[in-house]
Protein backbone atom coordinates (compact mmCIF):
# COMPACT_ATOMS: atom_id res chain seq x y z
CA UNK A 1 0.00 0.00 0.00
CA UNK A 2 1.42 3.40 -0.81
CA UNK A 3 1.27 5.88 2.22
CA UNK A 4 -0.71 9.00 1.48
CA UNK A 5 1.07 11.99 0.21
CA UNK A 6 0.55 14.92 2.02
CA UNK A 7 -1.32 18.36 1.16
CA UNK A 8 1.54 20.98 0.71
CA UNK A 9 0.82 24.99 1.19
CA UNK A 10 1.66 26.91 -1.27
CA UNK A 11 0.43 30.74 -2.11
CA UNK A 12 -1.38 31.14 -5.65
CA UNK A 13 1.13 33.41 -7.43
CA UNK A 14 4.18 30.49 -6.70
CA UNK A 15 2.02 27.81 -8.14
CA UNK A 16 0.95 29.62 -10.63
CA UNK A 17 4.92 30.16 -11.80
CA UNK A 18 5.83 26.65 -11.01
CA UNK A 19 6.47 24.25 -14.48
CA UNK A 20 8.50 21.44 -13.37
CA UNK A 21 6.26 18.50 -13.09
CA UNK A 22 8.10 14.92 -12.53
CA UNK A 23 7.73 11.55 -11.52
CA UNK A 24 10.72 9.36 -9.69
CA UNK A 25 9.39 6.50 -11.37
CA UNK A 26 8.42 5.28 -14.49
CA UNK A 27 5.72 3.31 -13.81
CA UNK A 28 2.17 4.92 -15.39
CA UNK A 29 0.64 4.62 -11.29
CA UNK A 30 3.54 6.78 -9.96
CA UNK A 31 3.13 9.52 -8.30
CA UNK A 32 3.04 13.15 -10.21
CA UNK A 33 4.44 16.05 -8.64
CA UNK A 34 5.12 19.76 -9.50
CA UNK A 35 8.00 21.57 -7.81
CA UNK A 36 7.45 24.83 -7.34
CA UNK A 37 9.66 27.63 -7.60
CA UNK A 38 10.44 27.29 -3.32
CA UNK A 39 11.06 23.89 -4.01
CA UNK A 40 7.79 22.27 -2.40
CA UNK A 41 7.24 19.09 -3.81
CA UNK A 42 3.42 18.97 -4.64
CA UNK A 43 1.62 16.05 -5.65
CA UNK A 44 -1.66 16.96 -3.42
CA UNK A 45 -2.12 20.41 -2.28
CA UNK A 46 -4.85 22.28 -0.10
CA UNK A 47 -5.69 25.90 -0.15
CA UNK A 48 -8.20 28.21 1.27
CA UNK A 49 -9.17 30.89 -0.38
CA UNK A 50 -12.57 32.96 -2.13
CA UNK A 51 -14.16 31.10 -4.70
CA UNK A 52 -14.42 34.29 -7.08
CA UNK A 53 -15.80 32.44 -10.44
CA UNK A 54 -17.08 29.04 -11.76
CA UNK A 55 -18.18 28.14 -14.91
CA UNK A 56 -19.86 25.02 -16.47
CA UNK A 57 -17.87 24.47 -19.91
CA UNK A 58 -18.47 20.68 -20.40
CA UNK A 59 -20.88 19.66 -23.28
CA UNK A 60 -22.46 16.73 -22.25
CA UNK A 61 -21.38 16.13 -18.66
CA UNK A 62 -20.86 18.82 -16.26
CA UNK A 63 -17.27 20.15 -16.57
CA UNK A 64 -16.71 22.90 -13.76
CA UNK A 65 -13.56 25.18 -14.68
CA UNK A 66 -13.72 27.86 -11.11
CA UNK A 67 -11.43 29.94 -10.06
CA UNK A 68 -10.10 30.49 -6.30
CA UNK A 69 -8.15 33.47 -5.14
CA UNK A 70 -5.72 33.85 -2.30
CA UNK A 71 -4.06 37.30 -1.15
CA UNK A 72 -1.56 36.35 -3.85
CA UNK A 73 -3.61 35.32 -6.63
CA UNK A 74 -6.12 32.53 -7.80
CA UNK A 75 -5.86 29.06 -8.35
CA UNK A 76 -7.71 27.66 -11.22
CA UNK A 77 -9.24 24.33 -11.06
CA UNK A 78 -11.15 21.93 -13.17
CA UNK A 79 -14.00 19.30 -12.00
CA UNK A 80 -15.51 16.81 -13.92
CA UNK A 81 -17.11 13.20 -13.78
CA UNK A 82 -13.62 12.11 -12.59
CA UNK A 83 -14.39 14.10 -9.80
CA UNK A 84 -17.79 13.69 -8.70
CA UNK A 85 -17.76 15.02 -5.43
CA UNK A 86 -15.80 18.17 -6.17
CA UNK A 87 -18.13 18.80 -9.30
CA UNK A 88 -21.32 18.18 -7.06
CA UNK A 89 -20.02 20.70 -4.61
CA UNK A 90 -18.64 23.26 -7.45
CA UNK A 91 -22.21 23.28 -8.90
CA UNK A 92 -23.78 23.63 -5.07
CA UNK A 93 -22.03 26.55 -4.49
CA UNK A 94 -22.33 30.18 -5.63
CA UNK A 95 -19.68 32.51 -5.16
CA UNK A 96 -18.29 34.66 -3.65
CA UNK A 97 -17.49 32.20 -1.03
CA UNK A 98 -15.00 30.80 1.49
CA UNK A 99 -13.80 27.43 0.30
CA UNK A 100 -11.10 24.75 1.47
CA UNK A 101 -9.76 22.97 -1.46
CA UNK A 102 -7.50 19.49 -0.89
CA UNK A 103 -6.51 18.55 -4.86
CA UNK A 104 -3.54 17.32 -6.94
CA UNK A 105 -1.62 19.82 -9.31
CA UNK A 106 -1.82 19.55 -13.25
CA UNK A 107 0.19 21.26 -15.91
CA UNK A 108 -0.91 22.11 -19.31
CA UNK A 109 1.11 23.29 -22.29
CA UNK A 110 0.12 26.46 -24.44
CA UNK A 111 0.76 26.25 -28.22
CA UNK A 112 3.68 28.82 -27.29
CA UNK A 113 5.47 26.29 -24.60
CA UNK A 114 4.27 28.45 -21.81
CA UNK A 115 2.98 25.90 -18.64
CA UNK A 116 -0.09 26.37 -17.29
CA UNK A 117 -0.88 25.10 -13.93
CA UNK A 118 -4.14 24.10 -12.76
CA UNK A 119 -5.86 21.99 -9.81
CA UNK A 120 -7.43 18.93 -9.80
CA UNK A 121 -9.68 19.05 -7.15
CA UNK A 122 -10.56 15.56 -4.50
CA UNK A 123 -12.31 17.98 -2.15
CA UNK A 124 -14.15 21.57 -2.04
CA UNK A 125 -15.75 22.62 1.15
CA UNK A 126 -16.99 25.37 2.20
CA UNK A 127 -15.25 26.92 5.28
CA UNK A 128 -15.15 30.24 7.65
CA UNK A 129 -13.13 33.44 7.55
CA UNK A 130 -10.96 32.09 10.62
CA UNK A 131 -9.98 28.99 8.35
CA UNK A 132 -8.86 31.39 5.76
CA UNK A 133 -6.85 33.15 8.48
CA UNK A 134 -5.18 30.07 9.57
CA UNK A 135 -4.17 28.58 5.82
CA UNK A 136 -2.22 32.01 5.23
CA UNK A 137 -0.61 32.17 8.62
CA UNK A 138 0.30 28.41 8.15
CA UNK A 139 1.08 28.83 4.25
CA UNK A 140 3.58 32.04 4.60
CA UNK A 141 5.37 30.20 7.15
CA UNK A 142 6.07 27.26 5.62
CA UNK A 143 6.90 29.07 2.49
CA UNK A 144 9.47 31.13 4.66
CA UNK A 145 10.92 28.47 5.85
CA UNK A 146 11.56 26.77 2.48
CA UNK A 147 13.03 30.33 1.38
CA UNK A 148 15.32 29.71 4.07
CA UNK A 149 15.79 26.05 2.84
CA UNK A 150 17.06 27.36 -0.13
CA UNK A 151 20.27 28.38 0.88
CA UNK A 152 20.83 25.31 2.71
CA UNK A 153 20.78 22.57 -0.32
CA UNK A 154 18.12 20.06 0.60
CA UNK A 155 17.39 17.68 -2.62
CA UNK A 156 14.55 19.71 -3.50
CA UNK A 157 15.54 23.02 -2.87
CA UNK A 158 19.03 22.11 -5.06
CA UNK A 159 16.48 21.59 -7.80
CA UNK A 160 14.49 24.28 -7.34
CA UNK A 161 17.47 26.36 -7.58
CA UNK A 162 19.09 24.95 -10.69
CA UNK A 163 15.47 25.02 -12.44
CA UNK A 164 14.29 28.07 -11.13
CA UNK A 165 16.95 30.76 -10.37
CA UNK A 166 14.34 32.06 -7.65
CA UNK A 167 14.45 35.30 -6.94
CA UNK A 168 14.08 35.55 -3.00
CA UNK A 169 12.68 38.98 -2.58
CA UNK A 170 10.16 38.20 -5.55
CA UNK A 171 8.97 35.39 -3.11
CA UNK A 172 9.27 37.72 0.00
CA UNK A 173 7.32 39.79 -0.62
CA UNK A 174 4.69 37.63 -1.55
CA UNK A 175 4.91 36.26 1.97
CA UNK A 176 4.64 39.98 3.33
CA UNK A 177 1.65 40.94 1.19
CA UNK A 178 -0.25 37.84 2.31
CA UNK A 179 0.91 38.36 5.99
CA UNK A 180 -0.15 42.26 5.75
CA UNK A 181 -3.61 40.82 5.00
CA UNK A 182 -4.17 39.41 8.39
CA UNK A 183 -2.23 41.45 10.05
CA UNK A 184 -4.64 43.84 12.90
CA UNK A 185 -1.87 46.59 13.52
CA UNK A 186 0.69 48.23 11.07
CA UNK A 187 -0.75 48.84 7.23
CA UNK A 188 -4.66 48.30 6.88
CA UNK A 189 -5.18 46.54 3.94
CA UNK A 190 -4.92 48.78 0.99
CA UNK A 191 -5.74 46.45 -2.04
CA UNK A 192 -8.98 48.41 -3.11
CA UNK A 193 -9.19 49.33 -6.95
CA UNK A 194 -11.14 52.16 -7.04
CA UNK A 195 -10.50 52.44 -10.98
CA UNK A 196 -14.09 50.82 -11.61
CA UNK A 197 -16.18 53.15 -9.51
CA UNK B 1 24.93 -29.51 -4.58
CA UNK B 2 24.96 -30.51 -0.74
CA UNK B 3 27.12 -27.80 0.15
CA UNK B 4 25.40 -25.28 -1.87
CA UNK B 5 22.21 -26.12 0.26
CA UNK B 6 24.59 -25.60 3.24
CA UNK B 7 26.04 -22.44 2.32
CA UNK B 8 21.93 -21.09 2.18
CA UNK B 9 21.24 -22.83 5.05
CA UNK B 10 24.36 -21.11 6.85
CA UNK B 11 23.15 -17.63 5.65
CA UNK B 12 19.88 -18.79 6.84
CA UNK B 13 21.16 -19.06 10.33
CA UNK B 14 23.42 -16.21 10.61
CA UNK B 15 20.22 -13.88 9.86
CA UNK B 16 18.94 -15.56 13.09
CA UNK B 17 21.90 -14.52 14.48
CA UNK B 18 23.57 -18.46 15.08
CA UNK B 19 26.47 -19.35 13.82
CA UNK B 20 27.22 -22.66 13.20
CA UNK B 21 30.40 -24.41 11.06
CA UNK B 22 29.30 -24.76 7.31
CA UNK B 23 31.20 -28.27 7.90
CA UNK B 24 29.06 -29.17 10.53
CA UNK B 25 25.46 -28.31 8.18
CA UNK B 26 27.16 -30.06 5.38
CA UNK B 27 27.55 -33.07 7.50
CA UNK B 28 24.12 -33.36 8.59
CA UNK B 29 22.83 -32.70 5.02
CA UNK B 30 24.96 -35.33 3.67
CA UNK B 31 23.63 -37.72 6.00
CA UNK B 32 20.22 -37.30 5.92
CA UNK B 33 20.51 -37.05 1.33
CA UNK B 34 22.89 -39.54 0.62
CA UNK B 35 22.91 -41.48 3.67
CA UNK B 36 19.18 -42.11 4.17
CA UNK B 37 17.97 -40.61 1.16
CA UNK B 38 15.56 -37.93 2.49
CA UNK B 39 14.31 -35.76 -0.37
CA UNK B 40 15.89 -32.28 -0.36
CA UNK B 41 13.44 -29.56 0.97
CA UNK B 42 12.84 -32.21 3.77
CA UNK B 43 16.66 -32.41 5.08
CA UNK B 44 16.61 -28.85 5.02
CA UNK B 45 13.70 -28.64 7.02
CA UNK B 46 15.16 -30.98 9.29
CA UNK B 47 18.37 -29.46 9.73
CA UNK B 48 16.86 -25.99 10.16
CA UNK B 49 14.29 -26.53 13.24
CA UNK B 50 17.01 -28.83 14.51
CA UNK B 51 19.47 -25.64 14.98
CA UNK B 52 16.05 -23.56 15.87
CA UNK B 53 15.59 -25.35 18.75
CA UNK B 54 19.03 -25.74 19.85
CA UNK B 55 19.83 -22.19 20.01
CA UNK B 56 19.37 -19.51 22.75
CA UNK B 57 16.55 -17.68 22.62
CA UNK B 58 16.71 -13.78 21.66
CA UNK B 59 17.69 -10.82 23.74
CA UNK B 60 15.13 -9.78 25.21
CA UNK B 61 13.87 -5.81 24.52
CA UNK B 62 11.28 -3.33 25.18
CA UNK B 63 9.25 -2.51 22.38
CA UNK B 64 10.36 1.38 21.93
CA UNK B 65 13.74 -0.34 21.37
CA UNK B 66 12.56 -2.03 18.24
CA UNK B 67 14.33 0.65 15.98
CA UNK B 68 16.19 -1.08 13.20
CA UNK B 69 14.59 -4.31 10.93
CA UNK B 70 15.82 -7.75 10.37
CA UNK B 71 16.72 -8.41 13.96
CA UNK B 72 15.73 -11.34 16.03
CA UNK B 73 14.74 -10.30 19.77
CA UNK B 74 12.22 -11.78 22.43
CA UNK B 75 9.43 -9.69 23.76
CA UNK B 76 7.42 -10.02 27.12
CA UNK B 77 4.15 -8.54 25.95
CA UNK B 78 0.06 -8.46 25.93
CA UNK B 79 -1.80 -8.66 22.87
CA UNK B 80 -4.08 -5.96 22.62
CA UNK B 81 -5.63 -6.07 19.73
CA UNK B 82 -6.05 -8.46 17.05
CA UNK B 83 -7.05 -7.74 13.34
CA UNK B 84 -9.61 -9.86 10.89
CA UNK B 85 -7.13 -11.32 8.70
CA UNK B 86 -5.86 -9.94 5.59
CA UNK B 87 -4.41 -12.22 3.61
CA UNK B 88 -4.63 -16.08 3.21
CA UNK B 89 -1.41 -16.21 3.95
CA UNK B 90 -1.41 -14.96 7.58
CA UNK B 91 -2.42 -16.71 10.23
CA UNK B 92 -2.77 -13.69 12.85
CA UNK B 93 -1.80 -9.92 12.86
CA UNK B 94 -3.00 -7.18 15.30
CA UNK B 95 -0.90 -5.23 17.83
CA UNK B 96 1.25 -6.23 20.52
CA UNK B 97 2.70 -3.83 23.35
CA UNK B 98 4.10 -3.53 26.96
CA UNK B 99 5.08 -0.47 29.09
CA UNK B 100 6.92 1.25 26.63
CA UNK B 101 4.72 1.41 23.58
CA UNK B 102 2.72 -0.40 21.13
CA UNK B 103 3.89 -1.96 17.84
CA UNK B 104 2.02 -4.59 14.98
CA UNK B 105 2.32 -8.01 14.67
CA UNK B 106 2.17 -10.89 12.40
CA UNK B 107 1.99 -14.48 12.38
CA UNK B 108 2.34 -16.11 9.20
CA UNK B 109 0.14 -19.58 8.51
CA UNK B 110 3.57 -21.66 7.37
CA UNK B 111 5.02 -20.83 10.71
CA UNK B 112 2.31 -23.34 12.31
CA UNK B 113 2.42 -21.39 15.86
CA UNK B 114 -0.32 -21.70 18.31
CA UNK B 115 -2.54 -18.89 17.93
CA UNK B 116 -2.92 -15.85 20.51
CA UNK B 117 -5.54 -14.06 22.28
CA UNK B 118 -6.04 -10.71 22.80
CA UNK B 119 -5.91 -9.63 26.56
CA UNK B 120 -3.38 -12.40 27.13
CA UNK B 121 -0.20 -12.19 27.88
CA UNK B 122 2.87 -14.24 25.93
CA UNK B 123 6.37 -13.80 26.32
CA UNK B 124 7.25 -14.13 22.49
CA UNK B 125 10.87 -16.09 21.97
CA UNK B 126 12.71 -15.18 18.77
CA UNK B 127 10.27 -12.76 16.82
CA UNK B 128 12.28 -11.05 13.60
CA UNK B 129 11.69 -7.20 13.01
CA UNK B 130 10.74 -5.49 9.94
CA UNK B 131 10.17 -2.09 8.93
CA UNK B 132 7.51 -0.93 6.37
CA UNK B 133 7.95 2.92 5.75
CA UNK B 134 9.33 4.09 8.62
CA UNK B 135 7.19 1.77 11.02
CA UNK B 136 8.51 -1.03 12.50
CA UNK B 137 6.67 -4.34 13.12
CA UNK B 138 7.72 -7.60 14.60
CA UNK B 139 7.24 -11.13 12.40
CA UNK B 140 6.70 -14.07 14.15
CA UNK B 141 8.37 -17.25 12.22
CA UNK B 142 8.80 -20.84 12.58
CA UNK B 143 11.43 -20.72 15.12
CA UNK B 144 9.73 -18.36 17.25
CA UNK B 145 8.48 -19.45 20.44
CA UNK B 146 5.35 -18.42 22.76
CA UNK B 147 5.29 -19.06 25.94
CA UNK B 148 1.75 -17.81 27.86
CA UNK B 149 2.36 -15.62 31.18
CA UNK B 150 0.77 -15.52 34.10
CA UNK B 151 1.48 -11.86 35.50
CA UNK B 152 -0.23 -8.95 33.23
CA UNK B 153 1.64 -6.63 31.27
CA UNK B 154 1.03 -2.43 31.86
CA UNK B 155 0.52 -1.80 28.41
CA UNK B 156 1.48 2.13 27.77
CA UNK B 157 -0.62 4.24 25.42
CA UNK B 158 1.96 7.28 24.96
CA UNK B 159 -0.35 10.17 24.12
CA UNK B 160 -0.02 11.97 21.08
CA UNK B 161 -0.72 15.66 19.95
CA UNK B 162 -1.18 17.01 16.35
CA UNK B 163 -2.50 20.26 14.80
CA UNK B 164 -3.46 20.31 11.28
CA UNK B 165 -6.64 20.46 8.56
CA UNK B 166 -8.89 17.83 8.13
CA UNK B 167 -7.78 16.55 4.62
CA UNK B 168 -10.21 13.19 4.23
CA UNK B 169 -13.11 11.94 5.52
CA UNK B 170 -12.66 7.76 4.93
CA UNK B 171 -15.64 5.31 3.41
CA UNK B 172 -16.84 3.89 6.25
CA UNK B 173 -17.27 6.68 8.28
CA UNK B 174 -20.83 8.00 9.39
CA UNK B 175 -22.94 6.17 10.12
CA UNK B 176 -22.49 2.51 10.54
CA UNK B 177 -23.59 -1.07 11.01
CA UNK B 178 -21.40 -3.36 13.51
CA UNK B 179 -21.66 -6.98 13.70
CA UNK B 180 -23.69 -8.21 17.28
CA UNK B 181 -20.73 -10.63 18.02
CA UNK B 182 -17.51 -9.75 17.08
CA UNK B 183 -18.14 -5.76 17.08
CA UNK B 184 -16.25 -5.54 13.46
CA UNK B 185 -17.71 -2.64 11.10
CA UNK B 186 -20.03 -4.82 8.33
CA UNK B 187 -19.37 -3.89 4.97
CA UNK B 188 -22.48 -4.37 2.87
CA UNK B 189 -24.44 -5.50 5.63
CA UNK B 190 -21.74 -8.49 5.98
CA UNK B 191 -19.54 -9.67 9.08
CA UNK B 192 -16.17 -10.74 8.07
CA UNK B 193 -16.60 -13.60 10.48
CA UNK B 194 -19.99 -14.12 11.00
CA UNK B 195 -21.42 -13.91 7.72
CA UNK B 196 -24.75 -11.75 7.14
CA UNK B 197 -26.10 -10.25 10.45
CA UNK B 198 -28.78 -7.75 11.70
CA UNK B 199 -25.64 -5.46 13.37
CA UNK B 200 -26.44 -2.74 15.54
CA UNK B 201 -25.49 1.51 14.62
CA UNK B 202 -22.66 2.84 15.13
CA UNK B 203 -21.10 6.40 14.69
CA UNK B 204 -17.21 6.52 13.78
CA UNK B 205 -14.95 8.54 11.35
CA UNK B 206 -12.06 7.62 10.30
CA UNK B 207 -9.78 10.88 8.81
CA UNK B 208 -6.66 11.88 7.62
CA UNK B 209 -5.50 14.94 9.21
CA UNK B 210 -2.26 17.01 7.57
CA UNK B 211 -0.09 19.91 8.74
CA UNK B 212 1.79 19.99 5.42
CA UNK B 213 4.67 18.45 6.71
CA UNK B 214 2.65 15.18 7.98
CA UNK B 215 0.18 12.76 7.21
CA UNK B 216 -1.90 11.34 10.24
CA UNK B 217 -4.92 9.22 10.22
CA UNK B 218 -7.45 9.19 13.01
CA UNK B 219 -10.48 7.46 14.45
CA UNK B 220 -13.16 9.33 16.09
CA UNK B 221 -15.55 6.71 18.14
CA UNK B 222 -19.48 7.49 19.29
CA UNK B 223 -19.08 9.56 21.82
CA UNK B 224 -16.34 12.18 20.53
CA UNK B 225 -18.12 12.39 17.08
CA UNK B 226 -21.53 13.12 18.66
CA UNK B 227 -19.63 15.83 21.17
CA UNK B 228 -17.66 17.45 17.87
CA UNK B 229 -20.69 17.12 15.39
CA UNK B 230 -23.68 17.53 18.05
CA UNK B 231 -25.88 15.02 16.22
CA UNK B 232 -26.39 11.99 18.40
CA UNK B 233 -26.20 8.20 17.08
CA UNK B 234 -30.13 8.58 17.63
CA UNK B 235 -30.37 11.59 15.53
CA UNK B 236 -27.91 10.16 12.86
CA UNK B 237 -30.82 7.50 12.60
CA UNK B 238 -33.74 9.49 12.03
CA UNK B 239 -31.76 11.42 8.75
CA UNK B 240 -30.55 8.58 7.15
CA UNK B 241 -34.32 6.98 7.66
CA UNK B 242 -35.99 9.84 6.62
CA UNK B 243 -33.66 10.40 3.62
CA UNK B 244 -33.83 6.78 2.74
CA UNK B 245 -29.90 7.20 2.63
CA UNK B 246 -27.40 6.34 5.36
CA UNK B 247 -25.01 8.51 3.61
CA UNK B 248 -26.05 11.68 4.21
CA UNK B 249 -24.59 11.05 7.69
CA UNK B 250 -21.03 10.55 6.44
CA UNK B 251 -21.62 14.00 3.78
CA UNK B 252 -22.40 15.78 7.13
CA UNK B 253 -19.47 15.00 8.75
CA UNK B 254 -17.89 15.60 5.57
CA UNK B 255 -19.13 19.36 5.00
CA UNK B 256 -18.31 20.04 8.96
CA UNK B 257 -14.93 19.07 9.43
CA UNK B 258 -12.63 18.69 5.73
CA UNK B 259 -10.49 21.94 5.36
CA UNK B 260 -10.70 22.99 8.50
CA UNK B 261 -8.23 23.34 11.04
CA UNK B 262 -8.25 20.82 14.14
CA UNK B 263 -6.24 19.95 17.30
CA UNK B 264 -6.47 16.72 18.48
CA UNK B 265 -4.85 14.45 21.56
CA UNK B 266 -4.82 10.57 22.08
CA UNK B 267 -2.93 7.40 22.20
CA UNK B 268 -1.51 6.22 18.94
CA UNK B 269 -2.37 2.36 17.83
CA UNK B 270 -0.47 1.55 14.59
CA UNK B 271 -1.30 3.69 12.13
CA UNK B 272 -4.04 5.87 13.89
CA UNK B 273 -4.35 8.19 16.46
CA UNK B 274 -7.30 7.34 18.73
CA UNK B 275 -8.81 10.47 19.39
CA UNK B 276 -9.92 11.22 22.85
CA UNK B 277 -9.84 15.05 22.59
CA UNK B 278 -10.42 17.49 19.81
CA UNK B 279 -10.93 21.15 19.41
CA UNK B 280 -10.66 23.68 16.59
CA UNK B 281 -7.62 24.94 16.18
CA UNK B 282 -7.60 28.07 18.28
CA UNK B 283 -7.51 31.47 15.80
CA UNK B 284 -4.70 33.21 14.78
CA UNK B 285 -3.20 35.73 17.24
CA UNK B 286 -2.24 38.77 16.21
CA UNK B 287 1.57 38.28 18.31
CA UNK B 288 1.80 35.45 15.50
CA UNK B 289 1.23 37.32 12.48
CA UNK B 290 3.65 40.10 13.97
CA UNK B 291 6.35 37.96 14.64
CA UNK B 292 6.22 36.13 11.41
CA UNK B 293 6.11 39.37 9.65
CA UNK B 294 9.72 40.56 10.96
CA UNK B 295 11.26 37.30 10.61
CA UNK B 296 9.93 37.45 6.53
CA UNK B 297 11.43 40.66 6.65
CA UNK B 298 14.86 40.19 8.16
CA UNK B 299 15.13 37.32 5.15
CA UNK B 300 18.17 38.20 3.06
CA UNK B 301 17.51 38.60 -0.71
Amino acid sequence: MLSREVAKRVFAREFGEANMAFKEQDDQYAPQYLLTPTGAKCNRILFVGTLIEKEDIGNDVEYWRARVADPTGSFLIYAGQYQPEAAQALSSIDPPQFVAVVGKPNTYEMGGGEIVTSVRPERIHIVDADTYDLWILETARQTLQRLKQLNEGGEDATKAKEHYSPDIGHYKQMVLEALKTISKCGEKVSFIDLSDI
Amino acid sequence: MVRDIAEQLKVRFSEMGLEVPLEEIEKKLDELINGFRVPVEEAKRSVLSQYAKERKSADLVKVKDIQSEGRWISLKTKVVQLWPSESKLIAQSGLIGDDTGIIRFVSWIKSDLPPVEEDKCYMLKNVVTDEWQGRYSVKLTRSTEIVPLEEDIEVSSLVEEFVGAIVDIQSGSGLIKRCEFCNRALLKGSCGEHGKVDGSYDLRIKGVIDDGKIVQEILLNREIVENLIGITLDEAKKMAVEALDQSLVLDAFQERLIGRYFSIKGPRVGRYILVEHITSAPKISDKEVTELIKESEALGC
